[in-house]
């Protein structure tokens, strides 16, 4: 799972972070009044550093940018037909044009709002969030997502939308092809 | 050929006036927004039940005053020491106060009195479609007293600008420019100068654009057939937001950048390593702020896809030259930890463990199951709270201590080490939280989230308890705040 993978790749580079600082603390408390060669030392080590991050961070860029989320870019993935969703939020609910897909089959769902900003996060069956778009008037997202296991999902606002915003909850069954 | 730098002492000035009483407006209120903000997570936590009017209320009003008082206290710290190399007027920065005091009031008035609750964003439409719950009154008032707190702002941003064209005569040199792509005499600005400048640039433009969204939905309230297009809005109030809570950061950390060289008596200098830096921040700031957008898919994608790129290589200025350089003055520096520095120390590591998960959010395929989750308080309360307040506090021990012989009282080394410990619970607590995909600004969690925001309920109470004693204890020691003399304790190994 994404989240996993995210939480513990962020925790791993904080701690290395909160390890340094905690050395750096430590080797503080006697000076080395020549500054200069310190310096010269610590310039050096910043290079290596520099080089590091793009050599980690740049190929981390292309390969995160490989598979995109966005529908059109994900068009070219169906085999069969597609199923399609069309998806409007509103104050405080939401229209699905249909409620039940098939797992395995590549879903559509063609998202906008009829008022304010929402956004339309899908959940799985341990309330995981799955997949996302926002919901905007006067715009449609075209979001593509395949479910891989049969179930209720449920459908979330993830876009603030007023008093009833963390209600605004409906449920899609994702059967047996 | 590297320039070697050496530490040449200034004086140590007491803050004015009108710093010290934008700084204790800011901490006062940043309390008070501290205990709005455990009001709602006790909510999410099920341990009081205010309802989600007042939930919604208490969120914008969190919302729009902590961003609020991030610029007020980030603005002093620029102020208090840019004007020991330039001439400021105080009447701009007075006028600034005021203004903030009059847009905070009619914000209040507008949430406690019209019950408006769109959200600091005021994301449009919303604003105008409350459903019935406020009025189009309340709106316009809500946005109006932001307009007006811009104004203030951008008021100060100019006589910012004035100052520094006038004793530099552009920006450009400012930001150290002729030094950076000509020949380096280690003469450029110092750190506090081409900070500034940075500032000015990127906040001037933030500020216009949030303007202008603001006077647009004002139009609109009144003139609905002045329709604004939705995705347009939502660019707008973006940057704006982005520039600006980002900018508290860059304005707060001039702090670290005067103050650590007197703790370790070691230059903090503008070489061209650090004015790449901050020219590359100026433009990463101004362009990053796609990455807010990245699940409008009708968004063009190269935009998103450069909201992503720029992101990354924003981490670059804040790991390899602030929090590097400041690791590298305190190594073997013979340094006197005391609440102050050790504030300070701490506040780069914040600054810096935040823009871990901050940047991992803003990678497309991860921002596509976690937006709008915790996570993304999880990343900004790690470096807003623990990176630019920490800052403040740092900054507010530093001005009020008693001098190079004084001894921090034991209450206030608890509450800084409470402080820290029960931040990193807190910030961690919703990162976690973000993990397991919890939606953030619900006034009511599913069952199943519960347990996650009691935790955080119990690190946020804490975190609450530490500042009142920093606010506290800052209020109490203001007079010393005011008076000229050399503050830090010399390092171990330098002779007086």
């Amino acid at each position: 799972m994404i989240q996993e993978k995210v939480w513990l790749i962020s925790v791993t580079l904080m701690g290395l972070l909160a390890a340094v600082f905690v050395f750096v603390h430590a080797r503080s408390h006697r000076r080395e009044n020549d500054y200069a060669p310190l310096q010269k030392r610590a310039y050096r080590l910043r290079a290596v550093f520099f080089w590091a991050l793009v050599l980690t961070l740049g190929p981390a860029t292309v390969y995160t940018l490989a598979d995109l989320p966005y529908g059109s870019a994900r068009a070219g993935s169906s085999a069969g037909g597609v199923q399609v969703i069309e998806a409007v939020g509103h104050q405080w609910r939401w229209d699905l044009s249909r409620t039940e897909v098939k797992a395995g089959e590549p879903v559509e769902f063609l998202v906008t709002s009829a008022d304010v900003n929402h956004g339309f996060g899908i959940y799985d069956a341990d309330l995981r969030l799955v997949a996302q778009t926002q919901a905007m008037p006067g715009y449609t997202n075209r979001l593509r997502h395949t479910f891989a296991a049969e179930g209720t999902y449920r459908v979330l606002c993830m876009e603030y939308c007023g008093l009833v915003h963390h209600n605004m909850i409906t449920e899609i069954k994702v059967v047996k092809p | 050929m590297a320039i070697s730098y050496t530490y040449k002492p200034t004086i140590d000035r007491g803050a004015r006036g009108g710093v010290l009483a934008a700084i204790a407006v800011a901490v006062v209120t940043l309390l008070l927004m501290m205990v709005f903000g455990l009001l709602m997570r006790m909510e999410q936590a099920e341990l009081i039940a205010i309802g989600p009017t007042w939930f919604y209320q208490l969120m914008t009003l969190h919302g729009a005053g902590m961003v609020g008082v991030a610029g007020l206290a980030g603005a002093a710290i620029m102020w208090h020491f840019l004007s020991q190399y330039v001439t400021l007027s105080a009447r701009i920065f007075g006028a600034n106060l005021v203004l903030f005091l009059l847009g905070v009031l009619m914000v209040l008035a507008s949430v406690l009195g019209g019950h408006f609750q769109g959200g600091w964003t005021f994301l449009y439409p919303l604003p105008t479609r409350a459903m019935g719950m406020w009025s189009n009154g309340a709106a316009v008032l809500f946005m109006s007293g932001m307009l007006v707190i811009g104004v203030g702002f951008l008021l100060l941003h100019l006589e910012v600008a004035r100052a520094l064209t006038s004793r530099y005569g552009n920006l450009a040199r400012a930001m150290g420019w002729p030094q950076l792509f000509g020949r380096d005499a280690g003469d450029a600005p110092p750190p506090a100068v081409v900070a500034s400048a940075m500032v000015t640039i990127v906040n001037v433009l933030g500020l216009v654009a949030g303007a202008t969204i603001l006077v647009m939905m004002i139009v609109n309230a009144y003139l609905p057939g002045f329709a604004i297009d939705a995705l347009l809005a939502k660019n707008l109030i973006y940057f704006f937001g982005h520039v600006f809570i980002n900018a508290t950061i860059y304005m707060a950390v001039i702090a670290v950048y005067e103050i650590l060289p007197r703790y370790t008596h070691r230059p903090w200098k503008s070489n061209k390593v650090f004015l790449a830096s901050w020219t590359a921040s100026t433009l990463l700031v101004i362009f990053i702020f796609p990455h807010h957008l990245l699940m409008d898919f009708a968004m063009p994608r190269w935009m998103l896809i450069m909201g992503q790129v720029v992101g990354y290589l924003n981490t670059f200025p804040i790991l390899v030259v602030t929090a590097y350089g400041g690791l590298m003055i305190v190594y073997r520096s013979g340094i006197r930890w005391d609440v102050a520095s050790t504030l300070l120390y701490v506040a780069l590591f914040g600054w810096a463990a935040g823009a871990m998960p901050a940047f991992i959010d803003g990678t497309i395929a991860v921002n596509y199951v976690m937006h709008n989750t915790l996570w993304v308080p999880g990343h900004f309360h790690t470096y807003l709270l623990l990176g630019m307040v920490t800052m403040v506090f740092g900054f507010m021990y530093y001005i009020t201590r008693a001098g190079a012989a004084g001894h921090d009282h034991a209450v206030d080394r608890l509450a800084a080490g409470i402080f820290v410990l029960a931040t990193l619970g807190f910030t961690l607590s919703f990162l976690y939280s973000g993990k397991a995909s919890i939606a953030r600004r619900y006034a009511a969690h599913l069952p199943e989230w519960v347990p996650y925001d009691r935790v955080a309920t119990v690190f946020a109470a804490i975190v609450v308890a530490a500042v009142a004693v920093f606010v506290l204890r800052f209020l109490a020691r203001l007079p010393i705040a005011t008076r000229d003399f050399a503050r830090p304790a010399l390092p171990r190994g330098v002779e007086a």
